[in-house]
């Protein structure tokens, strides 16, 4: 399992980048990942997903859809790709420390 | 008397009446089926009826024909489950009690999801997972006159993720045989970030589509459709330009699992992964399309889950402890064109890999290669639903949980 170093914190990922432990997640590891994913802040808007997806993930062991977060009002789809542009679900889910959301066959 | 009831004749809930009739004592035991209406379609054909390879009368026949003759079928919309009072519970507030119910009612699309979609509807905008689109999608080809085909998924999950591709290379090879694919774009547009959800399977697809000249736009998230400019647009503000857009709309469950409160946003029922019995209740178990497993939407994941779901239906009768017996197995022929067919066969812990089908080396099918025999084996499988895996019949060699045997990862030797 590949290890990361992320100022004092050194955390375990899979191979694309996803948190294996969620326990090792905080607000500072979650600030580095979004500038790699390409987001220079996170803002209120932001922490209002990933906290909701935090909490949703720990209640129902899986990553919540983004249809869910637009049908329980937590943000509008079209809201959500602008403020996690390219792949919301995906950027959402690593910043936020969660595994990468389970892909449907 | 105790009392099974079966909600939905479909696939699942066929299946499972003709296997529970026969294992469940009828001094003990009654069965009811329920579905809204008593005509079976044979899904797999609606891909093969817009290029008028199927008629409708090929797939279409009485659901109540496939039931077994000591079993109660009531056709009639289901207005809710009450849970609670275990009851079904039909429009009149007419109940019908159960001790065991097996919710099987399927996923259909949803054009009204998307906004737009509805708007160029059997005009412009197509699609070919029910009777009525498949017909009218026949209609239209063939005063087609040209241009940019979209063949376009909204949403996963749907309903064999497969069929998508397999329409576009039937598109392909039709143009092709009419001598007419050079007066035909062919685009085909998914919310995924490749062909297929699982990577060797996406890199062998993706390089058949490019094989045959379908240019793929992926990671496609379709917010609504312009039907007046004809144009599908995304919700990071791409626009795809279509004279005929061949849909996969939103997949969801029966509104009847949203009005009884068990289902998800996409009204499909939490479900246990491996021994199929609902997350929110004891005596509810779901198959098929209904659940919200994280396996193909498809008739040969029904046929796998039957074996495990009936086992386990007499297991909990008999209050023994559920055996977790499946493990995802899904068995998929793709049409490809040219009389030729690749076969998939995985679960939920591996990837559909090359190799040989059902037996090792000998195969005699190959997986995840075009081969004539696979289309032969997709053809053949319209009588094997109808004359055995309807009536909960093993199939020969292949058993409900998937082998390794015979398959091999690309980088070994």
């Amino acid at each position: 399992m590949p290890k990361k170093q992320i100022g004092n914190y050194t955390i375990d990922v899979d191979d694309e980048g996803f948190l294996t432990n969620l326990a090792q997640w905080n607000k500072d590891v979650a600030a580095v990942i979004a500038k790699e994913e390409g987001i220079a802040e996170l803002t209120p808007a932001h922490w209002k997903v990933i906290e909701f997806m935090q909490k949703d993930f720990k209640e129902n062991g899986v990553v919540p859809t983004i249809r869910k977060l637009n049908k329980l009002g937590v943000i509008s789809t079209k809201e959500l790709y602008d403020i996690f542009p390219g792949g919301p679900a995906k950027k959402a889910a690593k910043i936020a420390g969660l595994t990468k959301p389970a892909g449907c066959v | 008397m105790k009392k099974l009831v079966i909600l939905g004749a479909g696939t699942g809930g066929t299946v499972m009446a003709n296997l529970l009739n026969k294992r469940l004592d009828k001094k003990d035991w009654s069965i009811t089926v329920i579905d809204k209406d008593n005509v079976h379609y044979y899904q797999p054909g609606f891909l093969f009826i817009p290029f008028g390879f199927y008629t409708a009368d090929q797939i279409t026949k009485e659901k109540a024909k496939f039931l077994p003759k000591n079993v109660e079928f009531i056709v009639a919309e289901t207005e809710r489950i009450d849970p609670k009072n275990n009851a079904v519970v039909l429009p009149g507030g007419k109940r019908i009690s159960y001790d065991f119910l097996i919710v099987a009612t399927g996923a259909d699309i949803q054009p009204d999801e998307t906004p737009g979609m509805r708007d160029g509807w059997r005009e412009s905008v197509f699609d070919f997972y029910t009777i009525e689109g498949s017909l009218a999608l026949a209609e239209k080809f063939k005063t087609f006159k040209g241009g940019t085909i979209v063949v376009h998924i909204n949403e996963m999950p749907i309903k064999c993720p497969v069929a998508p591709l397999e329409f576009a290379f039937f598109c392909d090879w039709c143009m092709h045989r009419k001598k007419r694919r050079g007066e035909v774009e062919l685009v085909f547009v998914t919310p995924l970030s490749g062909a297929f959800t699982k990577p060797v399977a996406a890199k062998k697809l993706g390089a058949l589509l490019e094989e045959r000249n379908i240019r793929t736009i992926t990671d496609f998230s379709a917010e609504r459709v312009d039907a007046t400019h004809k144009k599908l647009i995304s919700y990071d503000s791409r626009e795809v330009s279509f004279d005929l857009l061949v849909t996969v709309p939103t997949n969801m469950g029966a509104e009847l699992i949203e009005r009884s409160g068990l289902g998800d946003e996409l009204r499909f029922i939490p479900t246990d992964p491996h021994t199929l019995r609902s997350k929110q209740h004891e005596n509810i178990f779901a198959i098929g399309d209904a659940t919200n497993l994280p396996s193909s939407k498809a008739g040969s994941v029904v046929h796998f889950q039957s074996e495990i779901l009936a086992a386990n239906v007499v297991r909990a009768i008999e209050k023994k402890p559920l055996e977790e017996g499946f493990d995802g197995h899904s068995n998929c022929f793709i049409e490809t064109g040219r009389r030729k067919g690749i076969l998939i066969d995985f679960n939920y812990d591996l990837e559909p890999l090359p190799g040989r089908f059902p037996f090792p080396v000998i195969g005699p099918l190959p997986l995840l290669k075009p081969s004539r025999l696979n289309h032969m084996g997709k053809l053949a499988f319209r009588w094997i639903y109808w004359h055995m895996l309807l009536k909960g019949k093993p199939i020969p060699f292949i058993p409900s949980r998937m082998r390794l045997a015979g398959k091999k990862r690309p980088d070994q030797s």
